[in-house]
Parts: structure tokens; sequence; C-alpha cells
């Protein structure tokens, strides 16, 4: 199979992930199956050997990612996936990947919730990925595909970002763009180079010992250590707000939607469109760092905000910070694995527009 | 026998007292005085130390160095 | 050898002294733990086989959470339980170092049980060092899946009952059954004669690691003078009457000529 150049392939979102892994310089990959991901184990259990890089099918959840704890803080590009259940038992390890500033890939391939769930997609681990899921103040940096090409593109993005900023990086995909077939182009393999950072514990030759831990008792220590990583957080944010617009410049009712559901608003601002309804759409694509900037700058001039999410509202109390009171935020979600349709979204852009806008946000 | 002696790091010494019950000579004991974290460090009490190094080797915290007579420098004194 | 240390006094040789490849750092370690005793013959070993600049430790959660303070080597901190699966994402990136773990009862045989068995099935080529001294000694003394039936702690505080607790866990005899198990010993570190036992199994552990052949594990029957509420010198009478009987020392799988 030629990997070398650039490539066109029609593939499943998992496989694309998987490689895109290969060619942008994985160096090892630990994960658990669990539906709806298990191929990107399965297809980098069957790959790797033939071309590079370290994979191995972990006991559990949790013995993974302390595998990539350990290979990250031994200076290796590395990279984990899971789906919701699986995520939450990689929690502790977060936070201590996020502690010890090394970088990693994480992928969540999110089905529905809480508890087994089911194995249909869903957005319900936003708050998870966004607000810390694991203990203490930590951020992860958030990437949301909305199609097999992104699954393939923020891979490389995601590397980029880890290392740049030493902190892992999740993709926050879905059970659908996991399972979907589409077209994807695949960048060269081998067009990331990775050089083993100076501050990787591959033995103490010629320099002083390096340590990786996150255990710091000193509270001054412990709070300069916090007020560093709030610091980088605070530099991401500045330097690395991802999105996209779709027919904004005269809306009235913006719809934002992030994922699987971003696609099918964008069909239901064209359906609006047709019937004379100014709508438009804002892509999110990190969820961390949050476009905070462009919501609250429309939501100085649009009607409302319409907040499409396949969960029972969790990015619209992020797009509510933004608009600060200045228009009403409305949600529409579906959970439990069942997804809108573009008509039932455009039912509810309906609803909303033809009623009074109300002199208090969120009166309705 | 071949003469030895230890040399111990007071303020590292805990007073643990592996080391005497360590001793095949009973050589080291517990002093009256305490170091700066308030421990009884331990130290020689009597001149027949062999340079075993039992003692250094239990020692948890590494707090003893021993030095012993070479094999010439005894055949030379006897 | 130490810089500062003076190497002849009064026409003697220095024949002992603290190895340099441990730290300056002052070890927070209760007087006659035997923690402090196995940090110091590990380093001892990694000084003479020269490996300093060729190892990766990782350290547990417990007493001996603060072990990359006194080992000058490169080291990791791992999540309680975990240390084994992050020495194995070690080993797997970086095949031609030495990695060994480092951990006590509950890291191992409680919270990390999967992660033991499970690094051990696969032959991970590891060294584990596993420090038994039946109690949770960071955390202010609490029952471990090693304590003995009858021991009272803080969280058996009328003695173990096997009724109630189970029993004492020999997570060394499970592990040594695994294929993967390649050398698994139980040494102890209170007396000169183990001391220099246990060197000696360290040395072997590490031999063996060039030969890529499987996980050694070396359990260290130690002691707490502070959990077990005793002098240091009491807990070598506690070892000797009641621990070494319920986990006795010696090699329970070696290495055969013939083994592939």
């Amino acid at each position: 199979m030629e990997t070398k150049n650039t490539e066109i392939r029609l593939m499943k979102g998992n496989e694309a992930l998987a490689e895109a892994a290969i060619r942008a310089g994985l160096d090892a990959y630990f994960g658990y199956p669990i539906t709806p991901q298990s191929e990107v184990l399965e297809y980098l259990t069957e790959q790797i050997p033939k071309r590079r890089g370290v994979v191995l099918q972990a006991e559990s959840e949790v013995a993974s990612i302390n595998m990539i704890y350990g290979a990250a803080g031994a200076g290796a590009r590395v990279m984990t996936s899971s789906s919701s259940p699986g995520m939450s038992l990689m929690q502790e390890g977060i936070s201590y990947i996020a502690a010890a500033e090394l970088p990693c890939l994480l992928v969540n391939v999110v089905r529905g919730g809480p508890g087994l769930g089911t194995i249909q997609p869903s957005q319900g681990d936003y708050f998870q990925a966004t607000k810390g899921g694991g203990h203490g103040d930590y951020r992860l940096i958030v990437l949301a595909p909305s199609s097999v090409q992104e699954m393939c593109d923020f891979v490389f993005d995601g590397f980029k970002l880890a290392e740049k900023y030493r902190n892992p990086t999740m993709i926050l995909s879905d059970g659908a763009l996991g399972q979907m077939m589409e077209k994807v182009e695949f960048p060269e393999e081998g067009s990331l180079p990775h050089q083993v950072p100076a501050w990787a514990t591959t033995g103490k030759k010629g320099r002083e010992r390096n340590f990786i831990t996150s255990l710091h008792m000193e509270p001054e220590q412990m709070e300069e250590i916090n007020l560093h990583l709030q610091r980088k957080y605070k530099t991401i944010e500045e330097n690395e707000v991802r999105y996209e617009t779709f027919e904004v410049e005269d809306a009235e009712i913006v719809l934002v939607a992030f994922g699987l559901p971003a696609r099918i608003c964008q069909k239901t601002v064209e359906l609006a469109r047709e019937k004379g309804i100014k709508a438009g759409l804002v892509r999110p694509i990190t969820l961390f760092p949050f476009p905070k900037k462009i919501l609250s700058d429309l939501s100085k001039k649009i009607d409302h905000f319409l907040v499409v999410e396949l969960n029972a509202g969790q990015m619209v109390e992020d797009v509510m910070l933004a608009a600060n009171g200045n228009c009403p935020v409305h949600f529409k979600g579906r959970m439990g694995g069942m997804i809108m349709q573009p008509e039932d979204v455009l039912e509810e852009i309906e609803k909303i527009v033809e009623q009074p806008i109300p002199l208090v946000a969120g009166q309705e | 026998m071949i003469k030895g002696t230890v040399l111990i790091n007071t303020e590292t010494c805990k007073g643990c007292e592996l080391c005497i019950v360590a001793c095949p000579q009973e050589s080291l004991s517990l002093s009256q005085k305490i170091n700066l974290r308030g421990y009884r460090y331990v130290e020689l009490s009597q001149d027949n130390c062999t340079g075993c190094t039992n003692c250094a080797i239990v020692c948890p915290d590494a707090a003893i160095t021993v030095y012993r007579q070479s094999k010439q420098n005894y055949k030379k004194a006897v | 050898m130490l810089e500062d240390t003076v190497l002849e006094l009064d026409g003697m040789q220095c024949v002992y002294q603290k190895p340099s490849t441990l730290t300056d750092d002052y070890m927070h370690y209760c007087p006659g733990c035997g923690h402090a005793v196995a940090h110091k013959i590990l380093m001892e070993v990694v000084e003479e086989m020269g490996i300093q600049e060729d190892i990766i430790g990782v350290a547990p959660v417990g007493c001996s959470v603060f072990a990359y303070n006194y080992m000058n080597i490169d080291m990791q901190e791992a999540a309680h339980g975990r240390a084994s699966a992050v020495a194995t994402g070690i080993r797997r990136v970086l095949p031609e170092k030495y990695v060994f773990s480092y951990q006590g009862d509950g890291d191992l045989a409680a919270i990390g049980t999967a992660e033991t068995i499970h690094t051990i099935n696969r032959g991970e080529n590891i060294l584990i060092v596993f420090i038994n001294n039946g109690i949770y000694g960071m955390t202010g003394g609490q029952m471990a899946p090693t304590s003995l039936f009858g021991q009272k702690t803080s969280t058996s505080p009328y003695g173990r009952d096997i009724e109630h607790n189970g029993y004492p866990l020999k997570i060394t005899e499970l592990i040594a059954h695994l294929p993967g198990a390649y050398y698994v010993t139980r040494q102890a570190v209170h007396t000169p004669n183990t001391v220099r036992k246990f060197k000696k199994s360290l040395k072997n552990a590490f031999e063996y690691q060039k030969l890529k052949k499987g996980t050694c594990f070396i359990e260290v029957v130690s002691n707490c003078p502070s959990g077990w509420k005793m002098t240091p010198k009491e807990t070598l009478t506690y070892i000797e009457e009641k621990m070494l009987p319920e986990y006795p020392l010696g090699d329970l799988k070696v290495p055969t000529q013939n083994k592939n």
C-alpha cells in the first residue's frame, strides 16, 4: 500500500483517524476496545507492525492512559482513544498528564450516556472535555471535527497543539462520525517531524536527571504551578481559537452547533433562507478555547441564538456566557442517540422568530 | 583483628539503632546527645571496630562511612 | 565515590560509603524504615553496574512517592497503582534502557492488581520492586491486602478478621505462576545478611533485563515502625516472628538454563 504521498481514500471516520495518526508520526498507541471506536485500535494493530511505531492493547482504559503518561514522559508522540464510559475511566490519568504538562492526543468518540448508555452518537461529554473532567484546575485543548476529513486533519493539528503547549489535546468526535464513510485526503507520511524533548525521561546521559511528577506538597509551589498552567491556557485562548461561520453577516437568528449537528444546521440555514428567514450558523471548531468573541460580537447585533446539541444542554451554557444577556439564547437538543433532522431545527427556528422578542433574555 | 572505624553523619542519623543490632562487636551505642532534628544519634563507643560494614549496610539513611585497615597494613602492624 | 568523602583515614581505606547515585536530600522516611534501605541498595547496584544514565524508574503513591527526590536517575511519578502501566509505556518506547517500577503493597496489590497482573502476563521487560510491609504507611496506617490475620491497623482496630476482610494476599505466589514472570524472588532488608541477598537479587534482575525474557519481580518484606507502632528494633522481631512465616524468603521462580 503506497503511503508516502498524499492520498485520497474513501474511509470510515475511525479508520481515517488511525491512518492519519500513523502518517503524523505516531510513536505509540495504547488503547482498549469500546464501541463505537474499536476500529481505531483494530486498524492500528493491523497497520503499525507493517509501518512504524508501537501499538498495544492494554487491559483497561485506566492502564491505557497510564501507559500514555509513561510513554509521553519518555518523549514519545502518543495517542489513545476511547468512548464516553472509557473516557470517564481515563480522567484521573488525564489530570496527571495535564499537571505534569505532557503532550498527548486523546480521542473521545462520544456515545449516548450517562452510564453504560448506548452505542449511538451523542455530544454528552462536552462538559467533561471542556471543563476539566478530572480533578483540579486544568483544561484540555478540544477540537470538534464534523467530517471524516477533519477526523484526519485534526490529528495533525492535535499533535502540533499538544506539543506546542505541552498539554493533552482532545478530539471530541461522536459515534456517527466514527462510523460513517466519506472521502478523505491524507497528507504525506512523515510530514510532521518530531524531536524528543529535552525534559523527557530517556536516561540521564550527559545532563541532570529529569523527573516527571505532578506532586507538589508546598502550597507556594503548587499555586505557582497552577498560575503557570492558567497563564498557558490564557495564551491558548488568545492564539488558538478556531471556528467557522455560515451566512452570519446579515443574520437575525444564529445557530450554534459543533460536530455532526453543525452539518445538520448548515442545511437548516439553507432551508430557512429559502423561507426568507435570515438565519446563520457559527460552528466552533475549538471547544476549548471557546470562540467567545465572535459570539459576543454577534450577540449585540442579532435577535436570537439557537444552540443545537446532541445532549441536554452543555455548550449552550458557554454561548449564554458569551452572549452575556445581549440576546436570548435558545436550545434544541436530542439525547440517547436520537438525532434531529434539519426540518426539526427549522421548526424550532420558526417557533422562535414568530414570538415577540422578550424584554428580558430567557423569558419566553 | 583487622582494625576499622566508622564515620557517622550525626545530622543524618535518626537513632533507629538498626546498626547497633547489626554490629557483631557491640562497638556502637546511642549517644546521650541529640542532633538538630532531635534524634539521639549513634556513635562508636568502643575501640574494637573491625570495619565489617554490617552497620553501614543496614543503615536506612546511608549515614555511615566505613574504613578498614588494608591487609598489608594489618600484617605490618601485627 | 562521593566527591567529599575522605578516602583514607589513619592509614585505613574507605570500604563503604553512601552511593553517589543517591541525592543529597534528607530522607523523609521514619527512623528504621525499610524503604530507605531499599532505595540505598538499589542505587548502589545502579552505581556499580554503571547504568545511571540508562535507567528510568517509576515511583508509586505511598511513602515512597518521593523516591524521585532521592534517586539520582530519570524518574516518573505514577498515579496510585499504575506504576507498572507507566513503566510499560516507557519500556515500549525505550526498548534498550533499564526500566523499573517501585511499589508498595497498596499500590501493587490493591488498586494496582490489574496492572500488576497484566504487566507480568505480557512479560513486560521491566523490574518490579515490591515493598511489602503489610500496611498503608503514607496515609496513616490502614490495613493493606498483605496485612496479617489479627493485625491491628487504623481500619482493622480489632485485628484483621478473615471472615470480614479476607486473607493476606500472597500476590507474589500468584504472579509467579504467570509464564511472563521470568524471575520472582522474595527478599528482606532488615539484617546485613538479607540486605546482601537483596543486593544480589537486584543485580540478577538487571542482568536479566538485558536478555529481554520477561518480568523480574522482587518482593521485599519490610517494616513500618510508625504503622506497626513499634521501635525499629522491635520491628526486626516482628518481621522474623510474624511476617516471614507468612511471606517466606527465597526464590519463587528462577530462570532455568533450558528456558526459552
